[in-house]
């Protein structure tokens, strides 16, 4: 019998009677990072990483019924050993490795490969199942190295400071944001939205090392955030709030800004190509790296990856999931370009 | 070469109008001299001859990144531009090649003239030293395919806000032909060439829509109404001894129009008319699909002429015995105009687009609703006191339109866009009914707000039935209303007629897809024009 099964509320594990990402509600939920299209309010149950708590905290108020595990450390749960390995996607986000008599499946929810000095690095687990993202299944995607993307952001920064302009950066409230602070945090102070302070807050409690920043309030000077970074969340982008600023000029940050038509986006002024999902040759080196006899493909580029897979001679299977629908960093970026 | 490519992600990453221009200016004040008269070149879509196929190309970049060729086709899908696919997909450069811009250009000119497997070691080596921008660029150079949101308006202020010369002086200089490999920068924007060349056109003057009631724009005796013909516009020259004929695409069509090559004998020298060229048989225009027979054809058939004799309404003049009147008011112009063209000996063909007289607005656009008899587009109000202006100008000029045609359709086909709205369905097929049957009668990509379009992906992605490649075919449910321009006989299309600019007017969510127009209220609507 196989160990996970897809099923319409997600992904299931019969024998161990819990979901992993489940998008309706359920008894146990095994949760591989706080991204809204992972979480959904509601299960009785939840089983994450212990960064991951507080995110499911703050954000939904969830703290009783929520458990937590280091990285590594396995666990028992009705015959099934599971245990969180690192994914390098956001802090606290987890690959879930789950054994039975041998058989070992991993469900790597969202992840990149290259290490952003903020969550945990990704580790490759070898296993005979292993389920995959493919955000950006196509080869048209290749990362810079993030020092590189980051210098690109400082100099975009520098130059707006030059032409008294304010530098905006469109970055999710969870990952991306966090990111940002912790690699540009030396250059300027960086001013943060409700959304990005809040998180940041219930991280330093549950002990992550962030630098500081100033949240913006109604009294912030826009002086103040015309000398600094400004980080928002992709939602406010748009607003109103924005425009009231010196000079504003906007800059994006996500895998999509590779290609020049994301680029493109009426509001953006620039367009960096740094994202928390693994680009081409990630995706392929982790997937290479698990050694599995069976890879299913969830979100993105599932059809035109899992067929690729197989032609290169690992099978594969596109399924069908909720993920990657509503605001994973990512993917709300390429939503709000559209409306 | 950098120096470049930072330059087009500059106005790449701005969609302000100020943001460009600043960064032309910047870039013009600091760029290698000998690379600015190219720059110039692309920018105004002037393309040296294609080096390399796009198919070699293609072959060539797919087997160096050693991908299948579907894949390619899917990232090209979901880039949907051919040069920037290849950038992003070749394996990262392994060397550094830096050339000036010019060497780049002239090179591929050069191995333009070599056999396939120099111009492969050529290429491969190029991608081999070139970052993803560069890269974007190079191949872009070889395509020759230049267009970066920078119009001649936008380049031209930027170069007279870098060089201070006047801006119309500019626009002059750069149209036309000169060879960016012999003249220099100053040469070129001093217009140093313009006087030595007899074919040199005037940038046209170019109205805006009538957005408003006509009486919001002033009193009807300080305007001047004509019918807004549908046909190609024009500009005919004639200096020391040359007829040259030009068309709005800046293009020169001297040759496809042998009918009014007669102007080279009868037109005094220093003379420059600005009109339509028509298709007018017996002295009647006829619709654009008929002037479309004669268009981009190098040989003429003698049926061609018969059925489609060429005919040219004059608008206005520009240059008078050899001096610029753009200036004078178009009451002076008119007047000079029409003692020009009442000289001709050779009648009918070249004749002055009449002035409409009205005494009132009211009295005017009653007029305007029969523009279609005669095969005009409706009403063109222009100021009797403006001058010629360079480009759009807002207020002295208006194109008054009629209404377009319109019918109901249903969608049957959708395929992803391409630029920001490359993961959207947003390029639809539809069709009329046939009988039982639904006929395909129109694309369009453009008329949706963004909202709908995401409803109608929505729509697309739940209700697909059947892919070819990025096509989809979907359920015939979503009604649309259409509008287009014309309507003309096709052997392409398997309707047998094709629509003139069709674009989605909006859509009806009102009406099912039982309720669309047919084949036969096309075919009704074609025999009546």
């Amino acid at each position: 019998m196989a160990l996970i099964e897809f099923t319409n509320k997600g992904i299931y594990c019969k024998k161990g009677g819990f979901y992993i990402d489940p998008w309706h509600p359920v008894d146990y939920a095994v949760t591989t990072h706080g991204h809204a299209d992972h979480v959904k309010w509601g299960n009785k149950n939840y089983l994450c990483h212990d960064l991951t708590k507080p995110i499911l905290t703050q954000r939904y108020g969830l703290e009783d019924n929520v458990q937590t595990l280091p990285y590594h450390q396995q666990i028992d749960i009705n015959g099934i050993k599971l245990s969180l390995h690192p994914a390098g996607h956001v802090i606290g986000s987890s690959q879930i490795r789950l054994e039975y008599k041998g058989e070992i499946c991993v469900v790597s929810g969202d992840y990149k490969v290259e290490y952003d000095e903020i969550s945990t690095a990704f580790e490759p687990v070898k296993c005979h199942t292993f389920v995959s993202e493919s955000t950006f299944g196509l080869p048209i995607y290749h990362w810079e190295p993030q020092h590189i993307i980051f210098k690109q952001i400082i100099n975009w920064i520098t130059s707006n400071h030059q032409k008294q302009k304010t530098s905006i950066l469109i970055a999710y409230s969870l990952g991306k944001a966090q990111r940002l602070i912790k690699n540009l945090s030396s250059d300027y102070p960086i001013y943060v939205h409700n959304s990005i302070a809040n998180l940041n807050e219930a991280f330093a409690a549950a002990g992550v090392n962030l630098p500081k920043t100033i949240r913006i309030t109604p009294e912030t000077k826009k002086e103040d955030l015309q000398q600094g970074i400004v980080i928002i969340p992709p939602a406010l982008a748009d607003g109103k709030w924005v425009k009231s600023l010196m000079q504003p000029a906007i800059g994006i940050c996500s895998g999509w800004m590779m290609v020049r038509a994301g680029r493109r986006w009426r509001s953006a002024d620039a367009g960096f190509a740094l994202s928390d999902h693994a680009d081409w040759p990630g995706l392929l080196d982790a997937i290479k790296a698990t050694e599995a006899e069976k890879v299913f493909v969830t979100h993105g580029s599932t059809a035109i990856f899992s067929k690729y897979l197989n032609e290169i001679g690992i099978e594969a299977e596109e399924v069908s999931t909720k993920y990657g629908a509503d605001d994973d960093d990512d993917v709300l970026i390429k939503s709000i370009q559209e409306n | 070469m950098k120096h470049f490519a930072a330059l087009i992600q500059q106005l790449e990453l701005s969609n302000k109008t100020n943001d460009k221009i600043a960064a032309l200016v910047d870039y013009f004040g600091s760029a290698i001299e000998k690379d600015k008269p190219y720059v110039i070149a692309m920018f105004t879509g002037k393309k040296p001859k294609r080096p390399v196929s796009t198919v070699l190309i293609k072959t060539w970049a797919i087997e160096l990144t050693a991908i299948p060729e579907w894949l390619f086709t899917e990232s090209y899908h979901a880039v949907g531009d051919l040069s920037e696919t290849i950038a992003l997909v070749l394996p990262p450069a392994k060397t550094a090649i830096d050339k000036p811009l010019y060497q780049w250009i002239i090179e591929l000119a050069e191995i333009g003239k070599q056999n396939d497997e120099k111009k492969k070691e050529y290429i491969l080596n190029a991608w081999n030293g070139l970052s993803t921008a560069e890269r974007f660029i190079f191949n872009k150079l070889i395509s020759g395919n230049f267009r970066i949101g920078v119009s001649n308006k936008i380049l031209v202020n930027a170069i007279a806000k870098q060089s201070n010369i006047e801006s119309s002086k500019i626009m002059h200089a750069i149209m036309g032909k000169w060879d960016p490999s012999v003249i220099n920068y100053q040469q070129l924007i001093q217009g140093e060439h313009v006087n030595t060349d007899n074919s040199w056109p005037y940038p046209f003057c170019l109205a805006y829509a009538l957005d408003t009631e006509p009486e919001n724009i002033g009193i009807p005796k300080d305007w001047q109404a004509e019918w807004k013909w549908d046909g190609i516009r024009g500009q005919i020259i004639k200096r020391n001894g040359e007829l040259f004929i030009w068309s709005r695409g800046e293009e020169l069509v001297t040759d496809q129009f042998p009918e009014l090559h007669f102007l080279k004998h009868e037109l005094a020298d220093g003379t420059v008319l600005d009109g339509e060229i028509l298709a007018i048989k017996d002295g009647n225009v006829q619709s654009f699909s008929t002037l479309q027979q004669r268009l981009n054809r190098k040989i003429i058939h003698k049926s061609q002429l018969t059925n489609a004799p060429i005919g040219f309404y004059a608008y206005d003049i520009l240059e008078f015995k050899g001096v610029d009147i753009r200036s004078k008011t178009l009451q002076e112009r008119r007047e000079i105009l029409e003692k020009t063209i009442l000289g001709l000996v050779t009648p009918h063909i070249v004749s002055l687009s009449p002035v409409i007289h009205f005494e009132t607005w009211e009295s005017l656009a009653e007029l305007r609703l029969t523009a279609r008899e005669i095969n005009s587009e409706g009403i063109m109000l222009k100021k009797m006191n403006s001058v010629f202006h360079t480009g759009r100008k807002r207020g002295d000029w208006w194109k008054w339109k009629i209404n377009p045609y319109t019918i109901d359709v249903v969608m049957i086909y959708a395929q992803k866009g391409s630029g920001r709205r490359a993961n959207f369905y947003t390029d639809y097929t539809f069709a009329v009914q046939d009988g039982e049957k639904l006929i395909t009668i129109a694309k369009a990509y453009s008329g949706l707000t963004d909202k709908e379009i995401k409803e109608v992906n929505t729509f697309v992605n739940k209700n697909a039935i059947e892919k070819f490649g990025p096509v989809r075919t979907v359920k015939p449910e979503l009604v649309f209303e259409i509008a287009f321009e014309g309507i003309a006989e096709s052997k392409r299309h398997k309707a047998g007629l094709a629509l003139r600019f069709p674009r989605i007017a909006r859509w009806r969510k009102d009406k099912k897809a039982d309720e669309i127009n047919t084949l036969d209220d096309l075919r009704q609507l074609l025999s009546a024009t």
